[in-house]
């Protein structure tokens, strides 16, 4: 469960970018958080990414409590969480199979669990026939699909997702959605930060809106309103 | 940390040096330069020593007793220098042996002027010790203790020698260090130049692996390994140099200046060049280490 109580944010710049948000995200809820750019989206998605620290209130992440932990526990807690960035952010000197494994090396895992887990991954995300291509083989859809098996290779509980569907056209945006749809009925929670108001009408999902640091509108099965 | 991990790091560090090939290249010329200098100057050093202390082992102190000390008083007193740490050899001559090594020096070919003096010894009261010391810089220390022992009446000693060997040892000695001094530091400045373009080749990277939840110890292993293979590189060819360097320059002067063999004698290659790889090698790791342990600190921001 992710729970955002009371949470300010004001840049060193003076930005206020946050203002007194109150979010609860339920086990294996799927949450669009949408708004126009500088609404506090992605200063949202950095917070429970423990990448900036808020200048009040109090982020608690599966019981973890994001502003009691020690810079050193910073590694442990993200290993809990999945990314999914816009730009996909694949290692282009890697193929398919190695980006995916990359995420399981670098946090110590033994090769067997890396033969074991990555080939089912790419098999989950419909990416089995091209596991030996390089990224700039792929399509953008095929990009962002290996970025996702790279963030759930490690099994987390909550997958964020920041703009997943921004560089794809209209065809791939909806394959991703379906994939991450997917991934929420297999229990893991996935907060969706996007522009694409037609993907949040589609989805008919859980949508929290935000203007100017603030959250407008939290609505269940929601849909994208036009300003 | 497991063995696939080890190797992990590994292969990155050295794809890391395979990526930006020329500055690791630098960096290990510059560490090269730095350890060969380091490398000559240890030769030079302990060779320089070696004749040092070959010559300080003949420069002694003589000390002279009064005349009415009988050789029994004079031999103990003897013995309480002798347990003296500094004190590497003495040498005991009586006031009869002084009179026959004058007899021998001065009236060889008119031995009849000797006779002159029958049994009548000139020099009576001339017994001596010669000390040979472990270092010349005790030499003031010892002189001192000695004119306070009873029974001495004179000490003879050569001042300027000890001086002028000991600052010549400090000189070589602190030349040696200035200029590694700066070599060390154009090395670090180099390596660390090298890493710095590395974490930018591999800065997208470096950010995956940070969401992911890498620790920071294996977002900078391969960093400090690449730091340590160009380290020890940058000591392995200076020794593969100096190596042949030096069996080849020993036998150039042995050969070309025999004059220079009997009083100076070089140390066989086998004796330094232990002690010479213990120690490039020691250094090289430790440049590439610390080098590159310091400089990626501020790419680790979580």
């Amino acid at each position: 469960m992710i729970e955002i109580t009371n949470i300010y944010k004001t840049y060193d710049t003076g930005n206020k970018a946050l203002r007194n948000i109150n979010i609860t995200i339920e086990d294996g809820e799927f949450v669009f958080i949408i708004g126009r750019s500088g609404s506090g989206k992605s200063t949202l998605l950095k917070l429970l990414l423990k990448e900036v620290e808020p200048t009040s209130g109090k982020i608690v992440v599966n019981d973890m409590n994001l502003g009691k932990m020690p810079r050193r526990y910073v590694p442990k807690y993200r290993r809990r969480l999945g990314v999914v960035f816009q730009d996909f952010r694949l290692l282009r000197d890697r193929n398919v199979y190695e980006n995916v494994a990359f995420a399981q090396r670098v946090i110590g895992a033994s090769p067997r669990k890396i033969r074991e887990r990555v080939p089912s991954m790419l098999q989950m995300v419909g990416l089995s026939s091209k596991y030996k291509s390089y990224p700039q083989q792929l399509s953008g859809g095929e990009q962002q699909r290996v970025a996702i098996a790279r963030a759930l290779i490690n099994r987390p509980e909550v997958l964020l997702a920041d703009e997943p569907t921004g560089n794809l056209d209209h065809h791939n945006a909806i394959e991703i959605m379906k994939l991450l749809d997917k991934i929420n009925r297999m229990g893991t929670t996935v907060v969706v930060v996007t522009h694409s108001n037609e993907i949040v009408n589609l989805m008919q999902r859980r949508v929290i809106t935000m203007d100017r640091g603030c959250i407008v509108s939290d609505e269940e099965g929601g849909a994208a309103h036009e300003n | 940390m497991r063995i696939s991990t080890f190797w992990y790091c590994l292969k990155e560090g050295v794809k890391n040096i395979c990526r930006n090939v020329w500055f690791s290249l630098a960096s290990v010329a510059t560490i090269s330069a730095c350890i060969f200098l380091f490398c000559l100057f240890f030769s030079i050093i302990v060779n320089i020593q070696h004749v040092v202390k070959n010559v300080e082992g003949t420069i002694g102190i003589t000390v002279f007793f009064d005349e009415d000390l009988s050789e029994d008083a004079i031999r103990a007193i003897g013995a309480e220098i002798r347990d003296r740490q500094e004190v590497s050899d003495m040498e005991f001559t009586s006031a009869q042996e002084a009179w026959e090594s004058m007899k021998k020096d001065y009236f060889a070919g008119h031995e009849e002027l000797a006779e002159g003096f029958a049994d009548d010894n000139p020099l009576a009261g001339s017994a001596s010790y010669q000390i040979f010391l472990s270092d010349i810089t005790f030499q003031d220390q010892m002189v001192e203790y000695l004119y306070q022992l009873p029974g001495v009446r004179q000490v003879n000693y050569s001042n300027s020698a000890a001086a002028g060997l000991s600052s010549f040892n400090a000189v070589i000695g602190i030349l040696s260090l200035v200029i590694i001094g700066v070599l060390l530091a154009v090395s670090v400045f180099l390596i660390s130049n090298t890493i710095n373009v590395a974490a930018s080749f591999r800065k997208n990277e470096n950010e995956i692996m940070r969401y992911i939840g890498a620790t920071n110890y294996m977002i900078r292993a391969p960093f400090v390994v690449e730091g340590i293979v160009i380290g020890l590189m940058g000591a392995f060819f200076p020794l593969v140099g100096m190596y042949f360097l030096y069996l080849e320059s020993v036998g150039y002067l042995t050969a070309k200046f025999q004059i220079l063999s009997r009083i100076f004698q070089f140390l066989p290659l086998s004796q330094i060049f232990p002690y010479m790889t213990v120690v490039a090698v020691l250094l090289g790791l430790g440049i590439g280490f610390f080098a590159s342990f310091f400089t990626i600190r501020k790419h680790l921001k979580v």
